[in-house]
């Protein structure tokens, strides 16, 4: 039986004065990935700031189990470049860190090679690496990822989000994550909650992309079965996703507005 | 003769090794104007040690930390850019010390000397303040190294990590405020914050590790210092001012020079 590790319970969060999330409930279990999409300035990353207390709630209350201990990866990461670092004098910046473990790790995530590298001329792709090589080090049982693909090209993200269902698996930690994108949703993913501002809609994939018109979609070779189109669609309009097929009949509920 | 330029050299040395290691976290952090706004309320703080009859030192380091905590508190607001707001307190500090000081009758103040620096007026009290502060200032540079460095890097993954994000900051404030109580003597308010800066921005060329790079501004620092002191001695230049000349052309050789910036 997989544990509850977050509750968050009936969150808003006021800023200025202007509602940025409203009544958001949710919860993450031991071993569960959970995604988070919606829009740009839909609150996903005010909601991931206020789990790791980056943040106040303005109301409700976040839930976390006693043994919660959670590994964060950033949406990017900026080091000046006056600060001269390698690789492995970043991960060794983790506190209480097992310096004996940053070779495993690095191997890993599959960039054991990179680590005397300076941090300044990694790819993208070996950024967000080297971010998840460094939450892993925190020995989470909750991986929070914002963004975790972004700035990766749609081979290295297929890529990504299997390395991040593998350690799922050898974890059994929880997964949080955010995607604003709403083409590729990994297909294990076990949760797909979407909000703007609430919670709009939430379920499994499966439950939301279950038109088989819409898994036609995507075409990456080789690829068939790790990603799976998320189809949104709302009875309400959110700009910027025209690109989204508007034909009838996806399968779960919708919120209302008044 | 001999006495006072090894007293010169010695307490331009202890200046230098510290605020290599420190200037490179100035550098990291963007606190150049920042470290410059808490030097020029150091004569504020003189000023307010002769009137309250305090040690100099410890009147330097009460006001910049107190500086420091108003700045960090105005910038929390909002009010006004950060770069307007130090513009702002650096200038009326600066003013204010020497309207303050100008009220001191009784008591004449060497002017210049605080405000360039007069190495070669170093006494034995004022080595015993440089090699004290300064070892303390090294002591909590190596112990907190790594909570230092970890919040330099990324406050908001320190936070999450666990490190007293506030704490740590704070500790950095008063470092700088120690550091520019005890160079305020070698430098003067007006040049303290060179001598942090341009050696760390030269030993970035240098360096390819956080630790290499603070080791090898200190070097650089104490180079400066000794062919400031040579010069001074040689054509009686102003001692301060030639330290930082001489920082300045070790920085143009660095970058001047083809040596490639090790950074892969």
């Amino acid at each position: 039986m997989s544990q509850r590790l977050v509750t968050f319970d009936k969150i808003g969060i006021e800023f200025g004065g202007r509602a940025l999330l409203n009544n958001i409930d949710m919860t993450i279990n031991e071993g569960e990935i959970v995604t988070l999409i919606g829009p740009n300035g839909s609150g996903k990353s005010t909601l991931i700031r206020t789990l790791l207390g980056l943040q106040m709630a303005t109301t409700g209350e976040i839930i976390r189990n006693q043994s919660l201990r959670i590994g964060y990866m950033p949406q990017k990461l900026h080091i000046d470049p006056t600060l001269p670092l390698t690789v492995k004098h970043f991960l060794a910046l983790v506190r209480g860190v097992d310096k004996k473990q940053i070779v495993p790790t690095l191997e890993k995530v599959g960039i054991a090679h990179l680590i005397h590298s300076q941090v300044h001329v990694l790819s993208g792709g070996e950024t967000q690496r080297v971010l998840l090589a460094r939450a892993l080090l925190n020995k989470p049982n909750l991986l929070v990822l914002d963004e975790p693909v972004q700035g990766v090209d749609v081979n290295g993200q297929v890529e990504l989000y299997n390395l991040i269902e593998g350690i799922r698996n050898e974890l059994n930690c929880g997964v949080l994550m955010v995607s604003h994108d709403l083409h590729l949703v990994m297909a294990k993913t076990d949760t797909v909650v979407c909000i703007n501002q609430h919670v709009c809609c939430s379920g499994s994939p499966q439950h939301v992309t279950g038109h088989p018109a819409y898994q036609a979609l995507f075409g990456i070779p080789g690829a068939d079965e790790s990603i799976a189109i998320y189809a949104h669609q709302h009875d309400h309009v959110h700009d910027e996703h025209g690109s989204i097929l508007s034909e009838d009949g996806d399968a779960h509920t919708h919120c209302t507005h008044h | 003769m001999l006495e006072f330029l090894i007293r010169a050299l010695l307490g331009g040395l202890g200046v230098a090794a510290v605020a290599g290691p420190l200037g490179a976290f100035v550098v990291w952090r963007r606190m150049a104007y920042f470290g410059d706004t808490l030097a020029h309320s150091a004569l504020l703080g003189v000023a307010l040690g002769f009137l309250f009859n305090i040690n100099l030192n410890l009147a330097i380091v009460v006001l910049c930390v107190g500086l420091a905590a108003v700045l960090v508190t105005l910038q929390k607001k909002h009010i006004i850019a950060t770069d307007t707001l130090l513009g702002i307190l650096a200038h009326s500090s600066l003013s204010l010390g020497l309207v303050a000081v100008s009220f001191l009758d009784n008591i004449r103040i060497d002017l210049m000397a605080y405000l360039f620096g007069d190495l070669l007026a170093v006494s034995q009290t004022d080595l015993y303040w440089i090699y004290g502060g300064g070892l303390a200032v090294l002591a909590l540079l190596v112990a907190f190294w790594k909570p230092l460095l970890a919040v330099t890097v990324n406050e908001e993954l320190a936070k999450v990590e666990g490190y007293p994000v506030e704490a740590i900051r704070l500790l950095m404030m008063l470092l700088v405020a120690l550091v520019i109580a005890v160079a305020m003597k070698i430098v003067g308010v007006l040049l303290i914050t060179s001598l942090m800066i341009i050696p760390a921005a030269t030993a970035r060329k240098l360096s390819s590790t956080p630790i290499q790079m603070a080791a090898i501004s200190s070097v650089i620092g104490c180079l400066a210092v000794c062919g400031g002191v040579w010069a001074s001695y040689h054509w009686d230049t102003p001692t301060g001012p030639s330290v930082v000349v001489c920082a300045a052309l070790l920085f143009l050789i660095a970058y001047t020079s083809p040596l490639k910036r090790r950074i892969a």
